[in-house]
């Protein structure tokens, strides 16, 4: 039976129970995402501190059930604001109306947003209220119109009394910078996420300056793939409302900007219980905007008692149990380098630790695509009335690690 | 005013309150009462006793209720089969509704009763439903079919649901097209053998169009299905993997992978010189990068793929060594997958930085990851040789940290080094012996002795660093122990004088104070080596080692293909073919990559010749089975394995003929009794050779015709079937005696020695009259040729065909089994002919059913030169005659197992137009005559 596998939320901290015990697995994030079981497979994914597993009898493919779950996640998120163990209780109902909606017999079958949506009304306070007093239901009565069209993705008589599209286009530097300062690994990891909220059945179409840039994508299915590989025009009729439209990955080496860098000296003393710890920050490649938001993270070694440092900006805290250190930066301003220094207590006795610590950096560049992207144009057809329309770009740090 | 309030009701009388308010009149508290019960029916709390009252509630017009409850049909109705009939009524009800969403949800539902009577009542709707005009419906009902289909498969055949399916699949709607695609490759999954999803390129067009406008999920299903067809050509495969490729660029990640199991597959069909399948290899690498920046689930399940993918076709992925690069915070499992592909793509263009990496992880905080990136500097040294050196460097530098595990690990593959370079990087020995007190582990333990025994002569202080290990001798795991032993007789063999009183301590610790076996065993063998012939034991201990081989991980070539075929599932995770983990072996067919059928030439490579489709020129291979093994070794009587039931018992007779009676009687005379061999059929003999003569038709090299005529080599056991070792060989008849001639070549990367051979009993009782001598050890890439001298007294067993002959071979590696025909006229004896009235008598004597007539065609010779030719070949004419301008010649022949042929041979020397030979051959063992034609036609025609 391909692929016959059901959801089992209610069965989930029975699972966890049974994986912790077969895998010892403290860190919960350390396990595997396909187990095999006496008589069946159980496939999981971990999101919000919840584990959604599905149980397999029989072969299937694992990225099939893997995507399925995070669609199952992303859906409740949608619904209920949060994906949380309380959410899932509070919405039992509507889990269960939903789960029946995109799943039957291990086929899946309405998985869009927009769908669901018509199908099943999301909650709200005021809805529970009118429910309440008329007796009508929060399921819909009539097939939903995108279910079954060539465009499942978009409904039909969409009306708005104010046109827009937004694009934010985001990318995220992926990174690994080594001891010396020079790049071991860098990517960018793009996408353009849209918000559209056009009446009727728009058809855009999306140019860009410098399109060969994109040469790694993956598209959302309303993107008509004939027009990208002959014009380089992104061409398709939007979902309604908020949705990725694609995303992309830069990885040539030359043309992921590295936006800052890290000065740094952690060293422990050996046979006494301390060490110094000095890290600074600076621009580097960050064409001429400023850098915000930087937050430094170091996972010190399991000796680290505990630090006593100064910095020059911000506010630090280290957690002595998890021996997480945050440094939360702010703002770059190149006058003055932000700058974080001072001593660390080791546990007396122990030897010196073995391993360097890294550093997670997060930064976050507004009004920059870091790879260059920049879009050209937006047209609209098969509608009259004129859109507002916008795009955004943010650059951010994704995993950017430095290594001491 | 949240759904949570209906985990919380009142323990007591619970059930009975929801009873009354199921039976409410008011709706709302109807509906609120459903929701309870399937709140408790979620915390798994036995609500059955409700069903009655739950199922009254399902005449609704409130869809929401209606899905409810049906919800807790699903749920019980197999618990409570007779109260279910009451549903039934409204289910076909539902089926009629106007609003298609109803029809569709009451289709589905009674999908997922599974009990008998309710399936009976399902068959209309539902076959209502698979033509009705909303396609959501029909959609639905697809899968409807599917779910029936495990209930009761019959009833779906007889039902004649199958074709309607079938029908689907040319639907207008490529939902529907998808669905049905998805219930048919179910349904065929567990019916192997029905061949529902007839694939054909019609079929293949319409899948590829619904391909494009599909969901993502029918994407999928399609692709699965796309991956199971095998295009006639690689034309076609061309231009299915071009309508495929957009599928790459998909948000979905599933899609991705599925997409790229079809073009990994057809690309098989590809020759390599076309530009596309450069092209093609170009587009896979940017979507395979793609999925390493998804979820970790995802990135998981990915490179387990990658790990296949990577060996079957490393071009695609090789510049891309930094996307395996390991980020700090990867889930260990990541971790490892990645480590593992970093080593597969290390090559000495990157070897540098992949070091640099490696020496960076070595010095994390997670232990297993820190061991096995030690263990992966190891390999990396031992795949690319240049980098040896720096990898031996970097190693020592991490045995310098002196961090307990990483020392232990780094001893144990450097080990691994030494066997793979010897007498390279002794000078780093001093420095491993400075560590030989932290060693704790009994993997580094024996690792370090191994080291010492092996360069006892360059140590020093060699028997002072065993003795101490040899203190706590018995509290030394098996595998130290045995190391220690084999170490220290090593040590005495190098060095006699100073070290006797050891070898004696450990031969009797291993001895005597042991229960082990396997350390008695082998204490014992040293013992006596020792103790009668040092020399010889020298030659034992101290023998030069095999090199070992640089991918040993590497998964085996055939299973590799198999997994190619099953990307994205999860054997392709487990890298073990579904048959070995999916229960009950329902549904498991074995898939091969197709062969490249090339419109156009192409070259071959060994690589895509076709797996486990024998061509005619290259014998079938044995396959490995267990009884069949049991007969190579044990030689007990059994059964032929191999050959089709064909008239099993008349064989048998003529079996025991061939090897007994024929002969007595044939000399005898007088006493003759007919054997019952006559009564086997006329045609057997002509399957049987038919082998042959395609083995011959196609072999046209020269033979030398000084002794009997020899056939040129041809490939008996292709590399890739015998993990590089290949056979080629023939067989040779000169001055009475056989021998087999055999060439083995080496095409692994790994030196093999210890070689034998031994034979499958056989029609005429051929074996080895000596073992197979290969003298020195056969290094890659280096050809050796044997001849191996045969005789005829081995046990004998009738073949199919006869002159079938089942073979074993063995090296260091493994065994390795094929099967070969060998020409008849080996066996032509040198005395094999006959008085010329005894010839008279014979052919007389021989009743006329066992006389067979062949044609020899095109054959220009005149009668000299057949005779001297065949002579030759131990064939010998006893007389001649010319009736009417033709020649008749008179011949007989014996095998080496006393049976005699005889032979009249008529030949047309004065028509120049007609060169046709006819031959009539008598033989009491009539199976015999088509090999004989065989002969005489291969003789005469090289």
């Amino acid at each position: 039976m391909n692929p016959f596998w059901k959801v089992f939320l209610s069965s989930l901290e029975f699972i966890f129970m049974q994986r912790n015990s077969q895998e010892k697995a403290a860190d919960v994030e350390n396990v595997p995402p396909v187990i095999s079981t006496p008589h069946h497979y159980l496939i999981s994914i971990h999101r919000d501190r919840l584990f959604f597993v599905s149980v397999i009898q029989t072969e299937v493919p694992p990225l099939f059930v893997i995507e399925f779950l995070h669609r199952v996640a992303d859906t409740f998120q949608d619904y209920f604001g949060e994906c949380s163990e309380a959410a899932i209780k509070d919405n039992v109902v509507i889990v269960y109306e939903l789960l029946e909606e995109m799943l039957d017999n291990g086929f899946p079958l309405a998985t869009e947003s927009n769908i669901l949506k018509e199908l099943i009304k999301p909650p709200t306070i005021l809805r529970s209220v009118v429910n309440s007093i008329t007796g009508s239901s929060n399921v819909g009565d009539t097939l939903p119109t995108g279910q079954l069209s060539n465009i499942p993705w978009r409904r039909a008589g969409v009306k708005y009394t104010n046109n827009e599209a937004y694009f934010d286009v985001v990318e995220e530097i992926d990174a690994i910078i080594d001891k010396s300062g020079s790049t071991v690994f860098a990517e960018i990891q793009g996408v353009i996420d849209a918000c559209i909220k056009l009446s009727g059945m728009p058809d855009l179409s999306l140019s860009f300056m410098n399109p060969r840039l994109l040469d790694d994508v993956s598209f959302h299915p309303c993107i008509r793939f004939k027009r990208w590989e002959s014009e380089r025009v992104l061409s398709f009729i939007p979902p309604d409302g908020n949705f990725r439209l694609i995303s992309y990955r830069v990885s040539s080496q030359n043309l992921v900007a590295i936006p800052v860098y890290v000065k740094h000296s952690i060293s422990f003393k050996e046979n006494s219980s301390c060490g110094r710890f000095d890290i600074t920050i600076g621009p580097k490649q960050n064409m001429g905007k400023t850098i915000e938001g930087i937050t430094v993270t170091v996972h010190m070694p399991k000796v680290v008692l505990n630090m006593n440092l100064t910095p020059t900006q911000g506010s630090y805290t280290f957690d002595p149990v998890t021996k997480v250190l945050t440094w939360d930066v702010g703002k770059i301003t190149p006058q003055k380098l932000p700058s974080l220094k001072g001593l660390v207590n080791l546990q007396s006795g122990a030897p010196k630790p073995e391993e360097n610590p890294s550093l997670n950096i997060q930064f976050k560049i507004q009004q920059l695509a870091i790879s260059g992207l920049k879009v050209n144009r937006l047209d609209m057809y098969g509608e009259k009335y004129k859109p507002f329309k916008g795009v955004k770009y943010v650059t951010k740090a994704g995993k950017f690690q430095v290594r001491t | 005013m949240t759904d949570s309030k209906y985990f919380t009701t009142t323990k007591k009388g619970e059930i009975f309150e929801l009873k009354a308010e199921l039976n409410s009149d008011k709706k709302e508290k109807k509906k609120e009462a459903v929701k309870k019960v399937i709140a408790s029916m979620t915390v798994g709390k036995d609500v059955s006793a409700l069903f009655p009252d739950v199922v009254n509630c399902m005449q609704t017009d409130n869809l929401e209720l209606k899905k409810l409850v049906y919800l807790y049909l699903m749920n019980y109705a197999k618990s409570q089969p007779d109260m279910a009939i009451m549903a039934v009524n409204t289910f076909v009800k539902d089926c009629e509704d106007p609003n298609p969403l109803i029809r569709a949800l009451a289709v589905r539902t009674m999908g997922c009763i599974r009990v008998d009577k309710i399936t009976e009542y399902l068959c209309e709707p539902l076959r209502k439903c698979l033509k009705d005009e909303d396609p959501y419906v029909r959609k639905t009902a697809a899968v409807c079919v599917a779910k029936l289909h495990d209930i009761n498969a019959q009833l779906v055949e007889d039902q004649g649901f199958l074709d309607t399916l079938k029908d689907l699949i040319s639907d207008s709607n490529p939902m529907v097209v998808a669905n049905a695609v998805a219930a048919l490759s179910e349904i065929a999954e567990s019916h192997p053998s029905s061949n529902l999803l007839d694939l054909n390129p019609q079929s293949i067009n319409k899948l590829l169009t619904a391909l494009n406008e599909c969901t993502e999920w029918g994407q999928i299903f399609i692709l699965d299905c796309l991956a199971n067809y095998t295009p006639k050509d690689d034309r076609e495969a061309q231009s299915i993997c071009e309508r495929v490729t957009p599928r790459l660029s998909h948000a979905n990640s599933a899609v991705v992978l599925s997409a790229v199991k079809v073009l990994m597959k057809f690309m098989e069909m590809l020759s390599k010189d076309l530009d596309y399948y450069g092209t093609l290899l170009k587009k896979l690498a940017p979507p395979l990068v793609t999925l390493l920046s998804a979820e970790p689930e995802l990135q998981y399940v990915a490179l387990r793929n990658i790990n296949l993918i990577v060996q079957k076709r490393p071009e695609i992925l090789k510049h891309e060594m930094k996307v395996f690069f390991v980020k700090y915070n990867d889930p260990i499992y990541v971790k490892l997958e990645k480590l593992d592909i970093m080593i597969r793509l290390a090559s000495q263009a990157n070897i540098a930085q992949v070091l640099a990496e490696l020496k960076e992880y070595a010095t994390e905080v997670d232990v297993d990851f820190v061991r096995k990136a030690v263990r992966a500097i190891g390999r990396c040294a031992i795949k690319v040789e240049q980098s040896a050196e720096r990898c031996v460097s970097t190693l020592l530098d991490l045995i310098q940290t002196k961090v307990n595990y990483v020392v232990q690990e780094a001893i144990v593959v450097i080990k691994d080094i030494f066997r793979k370079y010897p007498n390279k990087y002794e000078s780093v020995i001093a420095t491993l012996c400075e560590n030989l007190d932290s060693l704790d582990e009994p993997e580094a333990r024996a690792a370090m002795i191994w080291i010492v025994g092996e360069y006892a002569e360059r140590i020093d202080n060699a028997d002072e660093l065993l003795e101490s290990f040899l203190e706590g001798f018995h509290d030394e795991s098996t595998q130290v122990q045995l190391q220690l032993l084999t170490a220290i007789v090593k040590l005495f063999l190098k060095k006699p004088t100073e070290t006797q009183e050891l070898v004696q301590q450990v031969l009797s610790l291993a001895t005597q104070d042991s229960d082990n076996p396997d350390l008695r065993d082998r204490g014992y063998i040293y013992w006596r080596l020792l103790s009668t012939d040092p020399v010889a034991a020298k030659e034992v201990v101290l023998a030069e080692k095999p090199l070992i081989s640089e991918e040993t991980d590497l998964i085996e070539p055939t299973l590799l293909d198999e997994l190619i075929c099953y990307i994205g599932t999860l054997a392709s995770v487990y890298h073990k073919p579904p048959s070995a983990f999916v229960e009950g072996g329902r549904g498991v067919v074995h898939k091969s990559l197709p062969p490249r059928t090339a419109s156009s030439e192409s070259t071959e490579s060994p690589e895509t010749a076709p797996a486990g489709a024998p061509s005619s020129e290259q014998p079938d291979v044995i396959p490995t089975q267990g009884d069949l093994l049991g007969d190579l070794l044990n030689l007990d009587l059994g059964p032929p394995v191999s050959g089709p039931p064909l008239a099993t018992s008349s064989v048998q007779m003529g079996a025991v003929d061939l090897l007994g009676g024929g002969l007595d009687s044939l000399i005898g005379g007088p006493n003759f009794v007919a054997p019952p061999a006559a009564a086997v059929p006329a045609n057997l003999g002509a399957s049987m050779g038919s082998g042959l003569s395609d083995l011959f038709d196609l072999t046209s090299g020269v033979g030398t015709l000084s002794g009997s005529y020899v056939a040129p080599k041809a490939v008996w056991l292709p590399a890739m079937k015998a993990k590089g070792l290949e056979i080629s060989g023939t067989f040779t008849r000169q001055v009475g005696s056989i021998s087999m001639d055999l060439q083995l070549t080496n095409k692994a990367l790994q030196v093999m020695t210890d070689f034998a051979i031994q034979f499958n009993r056989n029609s005429f009782g051929l074996a080895p009259a000596a073992p197979l001598q290969v003298h020195a050890p056969l290094s890659p890439n280096q050809t050796v040729e044997i001849s191996l001298p045969l005789n005829t007294v081995g046990s004998v067993m009738k073949m199919e065909p006869l002159n079938n002959l089942q073979v074993a071979v063995k090296n260091n590696i493994d065994v390795f089994y094929f099967s070969t025909l060998y020409p008849l006229h080996i066996l032509f004896v040198e005395d094999g002919k006959m008085d010329r009235q005894m010839f008279l008598a014979t052919w007389k004597d021989i009743p006329n059913e066992n006389e067979a007539q062949f044609q020899i065609r095109d054959c220009p010779l005149n009668a000299e030169a057949v005779s001297s030719r065949l002579q030759s070949s131990n064939i010998f004419t006893v007389a001649k005659r010319n009736v009417e301008g033709q020649d008749m010649l008179y011949q007989s022949l014996k095998l080496t197992n006393g049976i005699w042929v005889l032979a009249e041979l008529r030949i047309q020397p004065s028509n120049p137009s007609f060169t046709d030979l006819e031959l009539s051959l008598k033989c009491r063992a009539p199976e015999v005559s088509q090999h004989v034609y065989q002969a005489y036609e291969t003789i005469l025609k090289n």
